[in-house]
């Protein structure tokens, strides 16, 4: 399934090479959004679906020929080659798309962002309406940003799926209610939790706090860092529990029941047993949802982003600048695109190299978890 | 033995347990008596471990199980409202088939239940995990490492851990559910020693596919087929002068 969604973004992709770079930025997101949903519920290694291929083949084209009946010789079993030779050319194409996505994508800005990096381009604010100078202050909004969201996000994340998974039974009511809700909401267009996000973050709660405190001026009824924080987290919350949930179940029965029959109670077995043996998963989950959620502008939109910023933002409720946002102000708002282009392959870069750190964090964490287990 | 006179610790009356619609346990109802061991055998399914599991009510825990009848410990139904099931654990200890140390130090495992008690003193903790460690016979290979992995051990001493921080929380009953399926013959015998020596202060119930290791250390033997309780009585009988045919067919081995 993830491989078609990969085969259409990327013949989606190609169709819109007017702008390299946004071409590319569109590439990275669609494969990141292919790529690490799957990530979360499947080992590395299934990312790319050469096993799946081999499965195919095996399971489609290379039917023996075990029965006389010719409905089954001349009918079901050509059909059924011709759909597993279809399925294994889509997937062989998926494999050379994904791997040639990011060979060619990365290798680009590699080439390109790499000589425009220097301290001065990491450390100052740019200039001269966004031509020129560095991207600091987008670095700090984005870093402060993931701080927030996952300050927010992890917890209430972590605690949905704990209820989920460790509270109810089966077929109750209540946990039915929330996983429709959660499995909705990964549904839902991340412009949409923008839209959300200004409505019932900055309007509702920023305007509901300002007349509880008697503010005369809007101080949290205006978009600010807290709220794109929070509409982030929202938009990152499925992905959290249903990784969170899959940490939790790695924990195994008979231990949950030791824990019982020596006389803890449910929380105690949770808080001491459940929570202590899958800290790892939790963690490789959440940082793979942030990361994932880190690259994200629409959500932010309406909710804090700014174009550009006088200074650093001095607290949750200032505006602050972002990279994704700043590279899409670069490509599209700036007076001359062309002169922008290093600034362009430069910021691609550093926003990729965010994320892919959290993303090799997750993955490396994860390897160590494996090694332990196996000990 | 033989001298102290009998007292009934477990008392089962018409006890029937459901899975759903399922019937698992028919009316069973039998007296298990105190600081004595006592083997349930009977070929897989026959609901051996779904008795075990309903005296310290861990059925609790399976969404469709449903239970009829009495079920009295020292007297009292653990089945009435009143009963605070986490008490009632802390007074039935139980030993699972797979060894399950926790992913924690040797020290750590044996605390783990008086800590939960409220003991955090470490003199009293010190005492209480060598006491365990030695009254499940592990303490001389341990007493080393006792900050070192559980789950560096072998599994019979992993099993004999798991015995140990059972004993650690000073139940009066001791369940055990096929405790050496998974283990050699050697560490076998020393969890048989052990429950020999355990039983001096336990009541122990056992639960195995062994009919020698049931023959070995029980003196009371109930033999459980398809739900129902078929035979119970001293162990010596059950297994040289069984009163009921599908006992005899099955301890002489010719079916289950
Ligand atoms: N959690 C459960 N849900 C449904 N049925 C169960 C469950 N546990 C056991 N059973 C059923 O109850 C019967 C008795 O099982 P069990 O007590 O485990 O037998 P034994 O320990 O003697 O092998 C079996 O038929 C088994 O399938
Ligand atoms: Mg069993």
């Amino acid at each position: 399934m993830g491989v078609g969604i990969g085969c259409g973004g990327w013949s989606g992709g190609v169709r819109e090479q007017t702008n390299k770079t946004i071409h590319g930025v569109s590439c990275l997101c669609t494969l990141q959004g292919t790529v690490f949903p799957l990530h979360i519920k499947f080992p590395l290694r299934r990312i790319f679906p050469c096993p799946s291929i081999v499965f195919l083949f095996k399971k489609f084209v290379t039917l023996p020929r075990t029965t006389s009946n010719p409905f089954i010789n001349l009918v079901l079993m050509p059909t059924k080659r011709l759909i597993g030779l279809f399925a294994v050319g889509a997937a062989t194409f998926a494999v050379v798309a994904i791997a040639g996505l990011v060979v060619s994508t990365m290798g680009t800005f590699l080439v390109n962002g790499v000589p425009h990096l220097s301290w001065q381009f990491l450390s100052e604010a740019p200039r001269n309406n966004n031509t020129e100078g560095g991207i600091f202050p987008a670095i700090y909004g984005t870093t402060l940003l993931v701080l927030v969201m996952s300050i927010l996000g992890v917890p209430i994340g972590t605690i949905t799926a704990v209820y989920l998974n460790e509270y109810t039974r089966a077929g109750a009511v209540l946990p039915r209610v929330i996983r429709f809700a959660v499995n909705t909401l990964a549904g839902v267009p991340s412009i949409v939790f923008g839209l959300f996000g200004l409505g019932f973050f900055v309007q509702f709660l920023g305007g509901g706090m300002d007349k509880v405190l008697g503010n005369t001026e809007a101080v949290w009824s205006q978009p600010a860092l807290l709220w794109a924080a929070a509409t982030l987290a929202a938009l990152t919350l499925p992905v959290v529990i249903v990784s969170v949930e899959e940490a939790l179940k790695t924990v195994p029965r008979e231990m949950r029941e030791s824990s019982l029959a020596l006389g803890a109670t449910r929380w105690q077995t949770i808080w001491k047993i459940v929570l202590p043996n899958s800290t790892t998963g939790i963690l490789t989950g959440s940082i793979l949802a942030i990361g994932r959620s880190a690259g994200e502008v629409a959500p932010i939109l309406f909710t804090g982003v700014v174009y550009s910023l006088p200074q650093l933002p001095d607290g949750i409720s200032s505006q602050f600048m972002h990279l994704g946002y700043h590279l899409f102000v670069l490509s599209t708002q700036s007076p001359d695109v062309d002169k922008t282009l290093p600034l362009q392959y430069a910021t691609t870069l550093v926003l990729l190299l965010l994320t892919f750190t959290l993303n090799f964090a997750a993955t490396f964490i994860r390897s160590r978890l494996r090694s332990k287990q196996i000990r | 033995m033989g001298k102290k006179p009998l007292e009934t610790k477990i008392q089962a009356t018409d006890l029937s347990v459901y899975y759903g619609a399922k019937q698992a346990l028919h009316r069973i109802s039998l007296d298990l008596y105190e600081q004595e061991v006592t083997a349930f055998i009977g070929p897989s399914g026959c609901g051996k471990s779904t008795f075990l599991r309903s005296i310290n009510r861990m059925n609790d825990l399976v969404p469709t199980a449903r239970i009829t009848g009495h079920l009295g410990i020292d007297g009292v139904n653990i089945y009435d409202s009143s009963v605070d099931v986490v008490e009632l654990r802390k007074r039935v200890g139980m030993v699972f088939q797979k060894s399950t140390p926790f992913p924690k130090s040797i020290y750590d495992n044996i605390a783990f239940g008086p800590r939960l008690n409220g003991i955090t003193e470490r003199k009293e903790l010190d005492r209480i995990v060598e006491e365990s460690l030695i009254n499940s016979a592990l303490f001389d290979e341990v007493k080393d490492r006792l900050d070192a992995s559980a789950m560096g051990l072998s599994g019979g001493q992993q099993q004999r851990l798991c015995i140990a921080r059972a004993i650690a929380v000073n139940p009066s009953i001791l369940l055990m559910d096929e405790p050496c399926s998974a283990l050699d013959p050697i560490s076998t015998a020393k969890i048989e020693e052990l429950i020999l020596e355990l039983k001096k202060l336990y009541t122990i119930v056992i639960v195995t596919h062994n009919m020698q290791q049931a023959a070995r250390v029980s003196e009371y033997t109930a033999f459980f087929y398809m739900g129902h309780l078929v035979e119970y009585g001293k162990t010596r009988k059950i297994f040289t002068n069984p009163s009921k045919k599908e006992t005899e067919d099955y301890v002489t081995g010719r079916f289950g």
